[in-house]
């Protein structure tokens, strides 16, 4: 279901162990990760991630607000959306 | 896209966080033909009923998708059936009590707005029509969530003068009840050439007479994406490719929009009805259609060039959003309202953008005059003299023109009158001092154009 698919996209300083406590925190609530990418643009650390939410027991608003905390402690900024809206506006 | 496209990511990223992408509005627009009665207290009981019926979760709704797309849903409103057709069926008349229901039944489910307090009177008035025209400036003082629009005109019809004339006395009396917030009631109250019935947008939505039972109807807005699609380009790039690049990023906007729409209206468990494609800004920086005229290489909105660069811009956006949505429909185009604008409020402050320059710019904007302020001794006739002549571009172009005038109690040239909020603050504007009463005294109605012989 394209509807369980979300893009999760954090920013900020590069700093030890931003992708293991995203990961960790994923795996506490059933995401599954499906693909990863992640840079550096303008000297800051970019992670992009496709994740299904289709197995989780939590609501795509309990994820986010754990994912939001997440960002919080690593002092980061974190996008948590469905991945409609990249589909819808990037395609014909 | 089944793995990750960085790119098109941060580009929607960035079109939300800098560039002032949202959805202006998700409207639920609602039928109130069944709550006609003999009654004007029960017709007030069911329009309640009926509105929480069908809107108790639209607020709720549309905060949740906010959150799943990370995306402003900035305004949750209603439009209903023109309330001069639901009270008209009473034995006696009370549309201010109707107008106060409205507002009970909005404030009960958390809009912003409700519109259609308002009649459709192109070629003539009936008593309800009347009755509630002459309701407005009290319905309008006596309430917090109501928008008034009345349709004058029509290119089918030609346009309705004795309401033209009774619409510029309209206007001020509403002005002056009001005159403690610099004439706001007048804020609230539009009329228009050639309205059209699924507009979404306020002061102007209402549920059109060939409209379903209830539908969910979406605005979308980001004059500053356009701006930044446009200042990504070289400098000096021809109008062929400039047309192209508004029209790419009408898609995208559109498409947003209508994924928005479909979801709300899926929840809601109503049909999807219209998007409408309007680039509405707003007082924010960054968020200004006059900003989009500076991109295209003018020094500010009303140099000689405004109108030509104005028509490419609405039509562009008309084409892009069109390809993005099978239903693209209510204003659809670049909205120029002076006090929503930060742009717009610079060059009228500074004498770059006249009103006389304002009404060549609605020939070919998506609306007409709006939200300009004028002197509040402005003559009555004046005031009809200027919807005449907007109601004549619409009559004659065949496209809908509105005029939303302020006339703001106490104030003259000069000064400036604050809203606040969307609806900004606007440096009252000088009007041409000729009289026109002669002209408007006539009554009657302005025939219907030909529709033949375009010249």
């Amino acid at each position: 279901m394209q509807d369980d698919k979300i893009i999760i996209t954090l920013s900020g300083k590069d700093k030890i162990g931003i992708v293991a406590r995203l990961t960790t925190a994923l795996a506490e609530y059933k995401v599954n990760i499906e693909d990863i990418k992640q840079t550096i643009m303008q000297g800051y650390f970019v992670m992009f991630l496709l994740g299904s939410i289709a197995e989780s027991d939590y609501s795509f608003k309990e994820i986010k607000d754990a994912l939001l905390k997440v960002g919080e402690e690593l002092q980061m900024e974190i996008w948590v959306q469905k991945k409609q809206i990249f589909d819808k506006m990037h395609n014909i | 896209m089944r793995f990750i496209n960085s790119e098109s990511i941060i580009e929607t990223i960035n079109m939300i966080k800098v560039q002032h992408l949202d959805i202006r509005t998700v409207t639920l627009a609602l039928s109130l033909r069944d709550c006609a009665d003999r009654d004007v207290r029960v017709v007030g009981e069911k329009i309640y009923e009926k509105i929480i019926k069908y809107a108790s979760k639209l607020v709720e709704y549309a905060n949740e998708i906010e959150d799943e797309y990370s995306i402003p849903i900035i305004n949750k409103r209603i439009a209903v059936t023109p309330i001069s057709l639901v009270g008209e069926s009473c034995d006696e008349y009370d549309y201010v009590y109707l107008a106060k229901m409205l507002d009970k039944a909005a404030e009960s489910v958390g809009v912003n707005f409700i519109g259609g307090f308002g009649a459709l009177v192109e070629k003539g008035c009936t008593r309800g029509d009347i009755a509630l025209i002459e309701s407005i400036p009290e319905a309008l003082a006596q309430t917090k969530f109501i928008c008034s629009s009345i349709n004058l005109a029509s290119s089918k019809s030609g346009i309705n003068m004795d309401a033209v004339s009774k619409m510029g006395q309209i206007i001020k009396e509403t002005a002056e009840l009001t005159a403690t917030e610099d004439g706001i009631g007048a804020a609230k109250l539009v009329c228009f050439c050639n309205a059209p019935g699924d507009n979404p947008f306020m002061a102007g939505a209402f549920h059109g007479i060939g409209e379903p039972e209830c539908a969910l109807n979406v605005g979308v807005s980001g004059p500053g994406v356009v701006s930044a699609a446009i200042e990504s380009l070289p400098e000096g790039t021809s109008f062929d490719e400039l047309a192209n690049k508004i029209k790419q990023t009408a898609y995208k906007i559109t498409t947003t929009g209508e994924l928005i729409g479909r979801e709300m209206a899926q929840k809601l468990k109503i049909p999807f009805g219209v998007i409408d494609l309007s680039l509405a800004p707003t007082p924010e920086e960054g968020d200004s259609v006059a900003g989009i005229f500076q991109a295209m290489g003018l020094e500010h909105a009303g140099a000689h060039g405004t109108t030509a660069a104005l028509a490419m811009l609405n039509d562009a956006v008309k084409k892009g959003g069109i390809m993005a949505s099978s239903h693209v429909g209510g204003l659809s185009g670049a909205f120029i309202p002076v006090s929503e604008d930060a742009g717009m409020i610079e060059a009228a402050s500074k004498g770059y953008l006249t009103f006389d320059k304002l009404e060549a710019m609605t020939s070919v904007c998506s609306v007409g005059l709006d939200m300009i302020a004028i002197p509040g001794d402005t003559p009555v006739e004046t005031i009809s003299s200027i919807i005449a002549d907007e109601m004549a571009i619409g009559m004659i172009n065949k496209k809908t023109t509105a005029v939303r005038v302020i006339p703001v109690p106490g104030k003259k040239v000069g000064d400036k009158a604050v809203y606040g909020g969307l609806l900004g603050e606007a440096p009252v504007m000088s009007v041409n001092n000729l009289s026109s009463a002669g002209f408007i005294r006539r009554g009657g109605r302005i025939p219907a154009p030909i529709h033949s012989l375009n010249n």
